[in-house]
């Protein structure tokens, strides 16, 4: 027996062929149509859509601010996104270093970026979620994740992804994109929750927005609108592939519309920007209007990671035009015009921020190796009986 | 609304294998509000194969969810929904279309656990038809469980009776970690049985001894537990005895009770659809010699599908084994 109602495959059926009935599928929400179908010898052409897509900048290059747009902050709080950003910056220097030495594994450095992610860091609430890519440690070390651990964690050591108790990070997620999907179901997650303050912020860059799980990432979540700010930094290369070859548009905000939320592009190496354009996108997200997404425009300052050679594919002089444009030189102009930062105080914090490094250097580097049997021991709640027996084999091995 | 879907019955009913994943779906539902349902066409529609028929009315939109069509959004929000204390059970509509999905499987579902150390588990459940025999255009009638076993991480289950459907399903909700769960499309509604109403389970990782034999053993799961049977009645007018095990879990393999079987009967012959080249029927012809060489009376034998696209329905009598070549590969076990 076949059923009658419209139905792709053949499926039969027991009991009667029932026809779906009106009254139920108008009760579980029937599909509405915007079309208004007209009579008459002259059809509407009609706008359906216009968008436009704006960029906010506050400080210009050398620290001048346009004082309409200033975020209120006090004096404290301005100078404590500069702080965050040197702190950031501190630890990345060191990595660096480290990898130099044969210390350190792979490490794709943040220099350059540090405002975008300074500048989400202090509208971040403890209960917020982090989706991150491979180059937000920016972020996370300002989440609440100790250094030592994202250290471990490129030095070549998964227990460094054991974020403590009550930070909400996920693990770093190396395939572009994909994680912004992971940001969308926890987003809806949080949503369905009932949450009224949470939100889960999915990190991505101008390489991933090209993947196709960038698309299904923001249409998920705009369909179902969840708790979600899609948080893009545009650092304008993609290992050698520069932001022209990955899209036709001139930016990735103007997608926005696209997938029914707002969006706007904001100057990635400017903190005030960045900072009053997140506090914007997030108090959308919050209010549970649904995702937001949010480009920041900066630049990669460094390699891709330390196994690669920008100068194979880049010019010097872009890389000193954007130095031009630093993010931590831009602002520590602004406060030292405001006379919030002199370079007495600019002595102390590297003092303090490089005692804290190197602390957290020798932390990690105390820790002994893990033992091999990690290696199956967190494959499932419970190991299989092959896992037991290769389990066997690393344990014997390691006497 | 009386729908083939939803269990309200207090005694056993007599079953298809689509209703009782449904029953199991439904039942853990009712018992635990964090399983979700998400997928293409699995609310309003009750799925296309109405596995999901009548979830929609009974726990609304916020818990059975028809998503965008878009295999990888469905596995990877499911991992998001996992990680915010969710129990996501997730419908690819067909196994061949789960590979943009992929990536979110392998990448991640399979990985999180570990890449976390602990921290976040998923128990999230994939379920999908697979296999051959229902006539439809391509892409319908693939059995990729090999990929997934191949995958650690990854739990793969494959029912074959509509009693395991439900017991597997249930199981599958309440493991910790990420379950593929493969139905056999071809006999979704091919015959019915008794299941139990009540809250039960059948364990992740024991394969069932579906008939007892002492000659030969024919090691098989899903839709070809019937072309196993059918083979083991010919032999019995034969006087051949052969017994039949369902695998019931591709990974964690039951490997006491394959190497029992082999042990019992000295011949062995695996059947799955899937193509032969690095399957299932490898993996387990090599747990045997490895395990169980001295008692084998001759090479394990498998009866598997082509190493070929699976056909257009016209041909695709032809590429699934059925009896004739499980009675070929039995006889040669005998003859050797």
């Amino acid at each position: 027996m076949r059923v009658g109602r419209l139905c792709r495959y053949p499926v039969k059926r027991a009991r009667g062929n029932l026809v779906q009935p009106e009254a139920v599928i108008k009760a579980r929400g029937s599909p509405k149509s915007d079309l208004a179908f007209e009579t008459g010898d002259k059809m509407p052409v009609t706008i359906i859509h216009e968008a436009r897509t704006e960029r906010l900048e506050i400080l210009d290059r050398s620290g001048k601010a346009d004082e309409a747009l200033l975020p209120k902050l006090s004096s404290e709080e301005m100078a404590s996104l500069y702080k965050l950003m040197v702190r950031m910056r501190r630890f990345d220097e060191k990595a660096l270093a480290l990898q130099r030495q044969g210390r350190m594994g792979t490490w794709g450095s943040v220099r350059g970026q540090e405002a975008c992610q300074a500048g989400l860091a202090v509208n971040l609430l403890k209960e917020d979620w982090l989706a991150p890519s491979f180059r937000e440690h920016g972020v996370m070390i300002s989440h609440g994740i100790p250094m030592r651990q994202i250290y471990a964690l490129w030095r070549g050591d998964e227990r460094g992804h054991l974020f403590p108790e009550g930070v909400n990070c996920l693990p770093v997620s190396i395939p572009v994109a994909s994680q912004l999907l992971h940001a969308a179901g926890l987003g809806l997650g949080l949503k369905l929750r009932g949450e009224k303050s949470a939100v889960a912020i999915g990190f991505a860059g101008d390489g991933a927005s090209s993947e196709g799980d960038f698309h299904e990432a923001l249409n998920f979540g705009g369909v179902f609108k969840s708790r979600t700010l899609f948080f893009i930094q545009n650092n304008q290369w993609a290992i050698s592939v520069p932001f022209h070859k990955q899209t036709a548009a001139r930016s990735i905000a103007q997608r926005a519309p696209a997938y029914g939320m707002p969006g706007m592009q904001v100057d990635g190496n400017d903190v005030l920007a960045v900072y009053a354009a997140t506090k914007k996108a997030l108090d959308h997200v919050r209010a549970g209007n649904g995702p937001y997404l949010l480009e920041c425009l900066t630049y990669r300052m460094e390699n891709h990671t330390t196994a690669d050679d920008a100068s194979r594919y880049r010019l010097a002089e872009e890389l000193a035009y954007w130095k031009e444009r630093d993010p931590i030189d831009r602002m520590r102009a602004f406060l030292v015009s405001r006379k919030l930062w002199d370079d007495k105080k600019g002595q102390a914090l590297l003092e303090e921020v490089s005692a804290e490094v190197e602390a957290e250097v020798k932390a990690f580097e105390a820790e002994p190796a893990a033992p091999a049997t990690d290696i199956v021991d967190f494959m499932y709640k419970e190991r299989p009986w092959f896992l037991e027996e290769q389990r066997a084999l690393l344990a014997r091995e390691a006497r | 609304m009386a729908t083939a879907g939803i269990s309200t019955a207090e005694k056993t009913e007599k079953l298809t294998l689509a209703q009782a994943v449904n029953h199991g779906l439904a039942q853990e539902m009712e018992r635990d509000p964090s399983v979700l349902v998400m997928g293409e066409d699995v609310g309003m529609d009750g799925g296309v194969f109405r596995v999901t028929e009548g979830l929609l009315d009974k726990f609304g939109p916020d818990r059975v969810m028809d998503t965008p069509l878009a295999e990888s959004a469905i596995v990877g929000a499911a991992v998001g929904l996992a990680i915010a204390g969710f129990r996501p059970v997730c419908e690819i509509q067909f196994t061949g279309f789960v590979y943009p999905a992929l990536n979110q499987l392998f990448a991640h579902a399979a990985r999180y656990r570990n890449r976390s150390r602990g921290r976040y588990p998923l128990p999230m459940v994939i379920r999908m038809p697979y296999g051959g025999g229902i006539h439809p255009p391509e892409h319908h009638s693939e059995s990729y469980e090999a990929l997934f076993a191949h995958t650690p991480g990854l739990k793969v289950v494959i029912p074959s009776t509509p009693g395991d459907a439900k017991g597997l399903i249930v199981s599958a909700i309440r493991d910790d970690d990420p379950v593929i769960f493969m139905e056999p499309k071809r006999i979704y509604r091919a015959f019915r049985e008794e299941v139990s109403p009540e809250d039960y389970t059948v364990p992740i990782g024991q394969a069932r001894i579906a008939a007892d034999g002492k000659d030969v053993a024919i090691i098989a799961y899903g839709a070809m537990v019937r072309a196993a049977l059918e083979a083991r009645e010919t032999l019995a007018r034969r006087n051949v005895s052969a017994e039949v095990v369902d695998l019931r879990t591709i990974n964690p393999m039951d490997i006491e009770t394959i190497l029992r079987s082999a042990e019992k009967t000295g011949r062995v012959v695996v059947v799955h659809e899937a193509p032969r080249n690095a399957g299932v029927g490898a993996e387990i012809a090599a747990l045997i010699q490895e395990r169980a060489m001295l008692s084998l009376l001759a090479p394990v034998q498998r009866v598997c599908g082509f190493d070929a696209v699976f056909p257009f329905p016209r041909l695709e009598e032809h590429y699934l084994p059925a009896k004739e070549r499980v009675l070929e590969a039995v006889q040669k076990t005998l003859d050797f």
